[in-house]
C-alpha cells in the first residue's frame, strides 16, 4: 500500500491560541514579541496586523510606528511546542501516527485512514472544520511523501490533495520555499532568478550539491520521494489497543461504563484469541474540548477476563470528567502475557483452590491500597529474628528451605524491641520481674536463654541473650538481654514478642 | 398431642437456625476443627464454619493468645485448600510463629492496609472470593451494620472469618455467630519442673447464635486443641531459682 502523508500548517498558531483565550481579540491586530539583543522582536502576527506592513522579525517600535492600533503581548519560547503537542494528542483519533512539526505544523501518516471518514477529502474536511470550531485557522495538505504535503499545504493555492504519484507535478510550480530550506539558501535561489521548483528540478544533482550544498539536495530528493523519510512518531502505536468514537459526546456514567465495558470485550476477545493475557492497561479519554486523561490498571497475573478487568477500572472510573463531554474513547493493552490457564504453584499443598479468583481478588485490593501492601512471607536463611521472615510479593514463589519449628517464636512480635527495667539475681539466668510500661510483672517460669548473635557481615552490634518468661497472669513474654552480663553497668533489657 | 407440639417447636427451631443463615454441615466433609468439648457450645455440635467469629483482645498478650487460637483453627480451614488472608492496620503477627500452630507461613497472603478506614472494605472484598478459604481481620471497631454486611458476605461464599478486634473500648451488638475471649493462662508442667509448658489459654466463648457460651481451658499440645479439665486447687506460684 503506498504510503499516504498529510501535514497540518497551524497559519496563526500561537494568535490563535491567544483569540481562543480571549474571545474580544477577534479581528484585531496584535503580534507576540520576545526580547532578542535588547529590543523586542515580533514572532506571531494576525492577518489584520499584516495589513499594516507589520512583518515577522520587526522590531515592536518599528511595528507601533506603522500601526498605532497595535496590541503587543509577551511571547514565551517553547509555547508553541506545548500547544503542538497538546493538538497532536487530540489528532490521535485520525490517526496514531504523528510527529511534531516545529514551530507551527503537525505531520500524520494517515496511510489507510481516510476511508474511516468517507475519503481523503471528507478528511481533510474534517480536520478543518473541527479545528476551526476549536478557533485555529489550519491548511493541510495530502501527497505521497512528507516534504510534497509540507509544501502542498505551505505554498500551494489550490490541489491540497494530490492524487497517488502526481507528487512532481504538483511540486512543479511551487517556489522554492516549500522544500523546507533554510533562508539563507531561499535568498540564494532568489537572487540567482530561481523562482520555482521546476527549474531547479532539472538541475543535475552533483551541480546542486556543489552549489547549495548536500541539505538541498536531500530535501528535493526527500519531496521527489527518491529518498527515505521516516516519521517519528509522538506516541508510539500499541499493538492491542481499542477505539471508541461516540456518534454524540458522552457525559453521563452509566454510558462511560457501557464504553469501557464494549472496549474490553472487544480487546479480550482478540487476547483471548491469541492465548493472551493483560498485565497493564491504560483507559484515555479525549473530551469536545480538546482536553484528556486517563486511567491506568495492572495485574498481577494476566487475565483476559472482561467481569474482572472491568472491576479493576471500575474501582478508579470516579477520577473520569466528562466536562463538556467525552467523544472519544481508547483503550490500550501496554503489557501483555501468554495466559496459563492454571496457576496452582502456591496452592500445590492441595491444589483444589481456584487460584484465578484469589490472583483477581488481590488485584482488586492491589487497585485500592497498592501493591506493595500486600506480601507474602518465605523463610529467609537467617538466625536474627527481625530477618528470618524475608517478605516476598511474588505470589507464585515456593519456599526455598523449611520453616524453623525447633525454637519457640513469639506469635506477635514488636518493631522495635522495647526497653524494660529488670531485674536478674544471678548471670544467664532470667530476670526475677520486671516492668514494661509501668506496669511490674513477676516471672515465675521461664526458659532459655537462647543467644542469638548479631549478623556481624550485615550489622554491627552486641548479641542476644532471649528468654521466655511467664508471669504470675500467666502472659508469655519474649525478652532479651542485649550483650554479655555485666554485674557493674546497667543491663540493657528489651521486651520483643508475645508468646500464644 | 404433646409430642406432636414438641416436634413442631424443634422443628420451628431448625427452620429458624436455617433463615438466620446458618447452614448444617455437609455430609462427608470433616468438620471437625479438633475443638473437641468446645465444639459441643454450637449448634448441632460443629463450629460453624462459613460465619464471622469474633474475638476481643484488651491486651497485646491477649491478642498473641487470640492470634494462637486462630491459627490453630486455620490449620484445619486450609487442609481443604484454598487461600488464607490476613488483614490488618498494624500488624504485629511474626510469620514464622504460625508454623508452630501447623499452618504454613507462605501459605498466608498479608495485606497491610496503609488506612484504617480500608480494612473492613479490604475484609469484605476477601470474604466475597470464593477460592478463599478464611479470611483474618485486624480491626478495632467493628459497628453493628459492618459486621452484618461481613455476615452477609460470608453466608453467600462460605467463607470462615475471623475479625480480631484489638483494644475495644465498648463492646457493641455484633451480627456474628460467635464472640471469643481468648486470655492466656499459667501453663504447667509435671510439677516442679521449671519453665513455660505448652500455650495454654482460657477460651471464653461469650456469645454464640443458638449455641450455649462457656469457658474451657485447652491448651496447644501436639498441633492439636485440648481442653484441659482445670484443677480445683490451684497451686502456689511455683519457684524456679
Amino acid at each position: 500500500m503506498p504510503k499516504r502523508f498529510a501535514s497540518i500548517w497551524f497559519r496563526h498558531l500561537l494568535t490563535d491560541w491567544k483569540a481562543i483565550r480571549q474571545p474580544g481579540l477577534k479581528g484585531k491586530a496584535y503580534v507576540f514579541a520576545e526580547p532578542d539583543h535588547g529590543r523586542m522582536l515580533i514572532t506571531a502576527l494576525t492577518d489584520e496586523a499584516a495589513k499594516y506592513g507589520v512583518t515577522e522579525g520587526m522590531t515592536v517600535a518599528d511595528a507601533r510606528v506603522i500601526a498605532p492600533e497595535l496590541h503587543v503581548f509577551d511571547g514565551k519560547p517553547g509555547r508553541n511546542l506545548k500547544l503542538l503537542t497538546g493538538l497532536a494528542e487530540w489528532c490521535l483519533r485520525y490517526t496514531p501516527l504523528i510527529q511534531l512539526d516545529p514551530p507551527d505544523g503537525l505531520l500524520l501518516d494517515v496511510t489507510g485512514c481516510t476511508h474511516l471518514k468517507g475519503g481523503e477529502k471528507a478528511y481533510l474536511q474534517e480536520i478543518v472544520s473541527r479545528l476551526k470550531i476549536l478557533g485555529y485557522d489550519v491548511r493541510p495538505a495530502i501527497a505521497d511523501t512528507i516534504g510534497t504535503a509540507w509544501g502542498v499545504a505551505r505554498c500551494a493555492s489550490s490541489g491540497l490533495i494530490v492524487p497517488e504519484g502526481e507528487h512532481r507535478n504538483a511540486l512543479m510550480p511551487l517556489p522554492p520555499s516549500a522544500l523546507r530550506l533554510p533562508t539563507a539558501q531561499l535568498l540564494k535561489l532568489r537572487n540567482l532568478g530561481l523562482h520555482q521548483i521546476s527549474s531547479i528540478i532539472y538541475i543535475p544533482n552533483s551541480v546542486l550539491r556543489r552549489r547549495f550544498g548536500k541539505d538541498m539536495v536531500l530535501r528535493l530528493q526527500q519531496a521527489l520521494g527518491q529518498e527515505v523519510e521516516y516519521l517519528f512518531p509522538l506516541k508510539e502505536p500499541v499493538p492491542y489497543s481499542e477505539r471508541l468514537e461516540c456518534l454524540e459526546a458522552i457525559k453521563t456514567r452509566p454510558a462511560i461504563e457501557i464504553a469501557l465495558n464494549s472496549l474490553l470485550e472487544k480487546l479480550c476477545e482478540r487476547l483471548y484469541g491469541e492465548g493472551l493475557g493483560l498485565r497493564a492497561a491504560t483507559f484515555t479519554w479525549y473530551r469536545v474540548d480538546g482536553k484528556n486523561g486517563n486511567i491506568s490498571i495492572g495485574t498481577n497475573h494476566a487475565s483476559n477476563r472482561t467481569e474482572h478487568l472491568f472491576k479493576l477500572f471500575f474501582n478508579k472510573l470516579d477520577t473520569v470528567t466528562p466536562g463538556m463531554g467525552i467523544e472519544l474513547f481508547v483503550l490500550d493493552a501496554l503489557k501483555t502475557e501468554p495466559v496459563s490457564d492454571k496457576q496452582s504453584e502456591l496452592w500445590s499443598a492441595t491444589g483444589g483452590a481456584d487460584s484465578e479468583e484469589v490472583a483477581e481478588l488481590l488485584d482488586r485490593v492491589a487497585g485500592r491500597i497498592g501493591t506493595a501492601h500486600i506480601c507474602r512471607y518465605l523463610p529467609g536463611e537467617h538466625y536474627w529474628p527481625e530477618r528470618t521472615p524475608t517478605p516476598n510479593t511474588d505470589v507464585k514463589k515456593a519456599p526455598e528451605s523449611e520453616w524453623r519449628t525447633d525454637k519457640p517464636r513469639p506469635m506477635q512480635i514488636l518493631d522495635h524491641p522495647e526497653p524494660i527495667e529488670a531485674m536478674a539475681l544471678t548471670p544467664d539466668y532470667p530476670p526475677k520481674l520486671f516492668i514494661w510500661k509501668g506496669v511490674q510483672h513477676v516471672i515465675v517460669g521461664a526458659d532459655g536463654p537462647e543467644r542469638i548473635e548479631r549478623e556481624w557481615w550485615l550489622e554491627p552490634g552486641e548479641h542476644r541473650d532471649y528468654y521466655i518468661a511467664e508471669d504470675e497472669a500467666g502472659c508469655r513474654y519474649w525478652l532479651f538481654r542485649s550483650g554479655h552480663y555485666n554485674a557493674e553497668s546497667n543491663q540493657h533489657w528489651y521486651l520483643h514478642g508475645f508468646f500464644a | 398431642m404433646t409430642a406432636t407440639k414438641q416436634e413442631i417447636i424443634s422443628k420451628l427451631r431448625q427452620d429458624m437456625i436455617r433463615w438466620e443463615g446458618f447452614r448444617p454441615p455437609q455430609p462427608g466433609i470433616n468438620n471437625d476443627l479438633g475443638l473437641g468439648p468446645v465444639a459441643a457450645a454450637f449448634p448441632d455440635g460443629v463450629f460453624p464454619t462459613g460465619a464471622i467469629h469474633e474475638l476481643i483482645s484488651n491486651s497485646p498478650e491477649d491478642t498473641a493468645a487470640s492470634g494462637g487460637f486462630i491459627a490453630g483453627l486455620v490449620q484445619k480451614l486450609l487442609t481443604n485448600g484454598g487461600a488464607c488472608l490476613w488483614i490488618s492496620y498494624t500488624r504485629r503477627i511474626y510469620p514464622p510463629a504460625l508454623k508452630l500452630f501447623g499452618v504454613d507461613p507462605d501459605r498466608v497472603i498479608f495485606v497491610d492496609v496503609p488506612m484504617q478506614k480500608d480494612v473492613l472494605w479490604v475484609t469484605e472484598e476477601a470474604l466475597k472470593c470464593e477460592g478463599v478459604a478464611t479470611v483474618i481481620c485486624e480491626t478495632k471497631d467493628l459497628s453493628f451494620a459492618e459486621s452484618q454486611r461481613l455476615q452477609l458476605a460470608v453466608e453467600k461464599s462460605r467463607v470462615t472469618g475471623f475479625v480480631l478486634r484489638k483494644d475495644v473500648k465498648k463492646i457493641n451488638t455484633t451480627a456474628c455467630a460467635a464472640r471469643w475471649q481468648i486470655r492466656p493462662v499459667r501453663s504447667q508442667l509435671r510439677s516442679g519442673m521449671p519453665g513455660v509448658g505448652h500455650p495454654r489459654w482460657q477460651v471464653n466463648l461469650l456469645k454464640v447464635r443458638n449455641g450455649k457460651p462457656g469457658s474451657w481451658t485447652v491448651e496447644w499440645k501436639n498441633q492439636n486443641f485440648q481442653t484441659v479439665i482445670a484443677p480445683q486447687i490451684i497451686e502456689p506460684a511455683r519457684l524456679y531459682a
